[in-house]
């Protein structure tokens, strides 16, 4: 008996915390993976998390319910992580050199654990996947994070990008270019 | 040979080359598309692999708790016209006085012998406990009937069920107060069993009043893969285990 997004949408609107609360139930794991993933900082991605949800529900009245609710929600959170992003940018830019690992989201684990992830990752792989993702523009950390991590089609990307399809496609592109021109010589090394 | 660019190569990767037939039959018949196309998912691969701190379960609640006081009060839209609003209100008002009469003449009275001892009287937690476990355990039952009579129904055409809707809203209302107290005291079993069967609770009352045969059966499904019921029964004779304890401890205590 699973019920659409819209129809507790409806019913939130209506003045029910608790049909609202079946939407944070649905949305919230994959808005933290999400999160996670634009911002690099597990802090940064509860805070996104929790952020978009209250924006979110704020602005209900204006969400046009033939709308996916989940595209919208992560078009609010999507944009509050550029913000972040954004303003974390800015913020390095006027103090002294940050400590490298502080951003890095593998610092953002329990250490210890010799996963293979971890190992397979570990040292220079590691820290070249970051600075790449790093490298990558706003817009593009966003098409791409979107459309490889969370599995959406360049059409949806566009949607919660509020541009072309083209645009979208475009700015997936680049992402990978640069993403391959960065991390070749490395897998082409260890291979 | 007309190679394939990176951008039909990155739409292969991803499953939106629109001719994707000519793509696999040019990526078998040209070693260097290949190679690119090796390299790309090599890169994608490692890119792929970045983890993610993971996020059990319970973390949709751990949000709830945290944002639902922050959530700004909306106004609840009525639905009747404005005389009957009045009726109904009336009703309820007129329900919550008699209710108060007989509770106020039936409920039973503590017997204090002595003025001195009602004024020493420090107020009873452990009574309070039990008065908790008491309105736990039967919280707890008649969820529980309320699930039983959907997993057991079996209609051949769809099944009215706004009467256990009805039961349904009302116990998830009633619910946030044992889940609050649960999470509060860091009884994190007990408030993620109360989480899980609030949550079917809420899907039954805000489900349309008809329902199909085939919804039940996924919701009988559910119900089976998640274990709820089998959750509750525990919990409820884990409750019902801890009421008689208190109860002594608290007739003791008189």
């Amino acid at each position: 008996m699973e019920l659409t997004d819209a129809v507790f949408v409806s019913k939130a609107r209506s003045g029910d915390p608790e049909a609202y609360r079946v939407l944070v139930d649905r949305h919230s794991r994959s808005l933290f993976r999400l999160a996670f993933r634009m911002t690099g900082n597990e802090q940064d991605a509860e805070d996104v998390v929790q952020e978009s949800f209250l924006r979110a529900y704020r602005q209900l009245g204006k969400f046009d319910e033939r709308a996916s609710f989940g595209t919208w929600l992560y078009r609010i959170a999507t944009n509050y992580s550029l913000d972040l992003v954004r303003s974390r940018k800015r913020r390095s830019a006027n103090q002294a050199p940050a400590d490298p690992e502080k951003d890095d989201p593998m610092m953002a684990l329990p250490s210890g654990d010799p996963t293979p992830e971890r190992m397979a990752l570990s040292g220079e792989v590691r820290e070249r996947v970051s600075e790449a993702m790093k490298d990558l523009s706003a817009t593009e950390r966003t098409a791409f994070v979107l459309r490889h991590f969370e599995g959406m089609s360049i059409e949806e990307v566009s949607r919660v990008l509020d541009c072309q399809p083209g645009a979208a496609k475009h700015s997936v592109f680049r992402a990978v270019q640069k993403l391959r021109r960065a991390l070749e010589p490395l897998v082409s090394t260890a291979q | 040979m007309n190679h394939l660019s990176e951008e039909q190569l990155i739409l292969h990767y991803y499953g939106e080359e629109g001719d994707t037939l000519a793509c696999e039959q040019h990526l078998d018949e040209c070693e260097e598309c290949r190679a690119l196309y090796g390299s790309l998912q090599r890169v994608l691969n490692v890119v792929d692999s970045l983890p993610v701190p993971v996020r059990g379960p319970e973390y949709s609640s751990q949000v709830w708790q945290r944002l639902e006081s922050r959530l700004p009060v909306r106004r609840r839209m009525w639905t009747f016209p404005s005389p009957l609003r009045w009726a109904v209100a009336g009703t309820a008002l007129a329900g919550l006085l008699v209710a108060a009469f007989f509770a106020g003449r039936f409920y039973p009275r503590p017997r204090v012998n002595h003025p001195a001892q009602m004024a020493n009287a420090p107020a009873d937690p452990q009574a309070g406990e039990r008065i908790l476990l008491v309105a736990v355990g039967d919280y707890l039952e008649r969820s529980q009937m309320v699930l039983v009579e959907l997993a057991n129904a079996n209609p051949k055409a769809p099944m009215d069920i706004s009467s256990e809707q009805e039961r349904a809203a009302g116990l998830v209302s009633e619910s946030r107060l044992y889940r609050q107290t649960a999470a509060h005291t860091g009884d994190t079993a007990v408030a993620s069993v109360l989480d899980d069967l609030d949550r079917v609770l809420l899907e039954i009352a805000h489900a349309p009043s008809q329902i199909s045969p085939e919804e039940l059966e996924r919701l009988r499904q559910r119900l089976e893969g998640e274990g709820i019921l089998f959750k509750i029964r525990v919990l409820g004779n884990n409750v019902r285990n801890q009421e008689e304890p208190a109860a002594s401890t608290a007739r003791q205590k008189l």
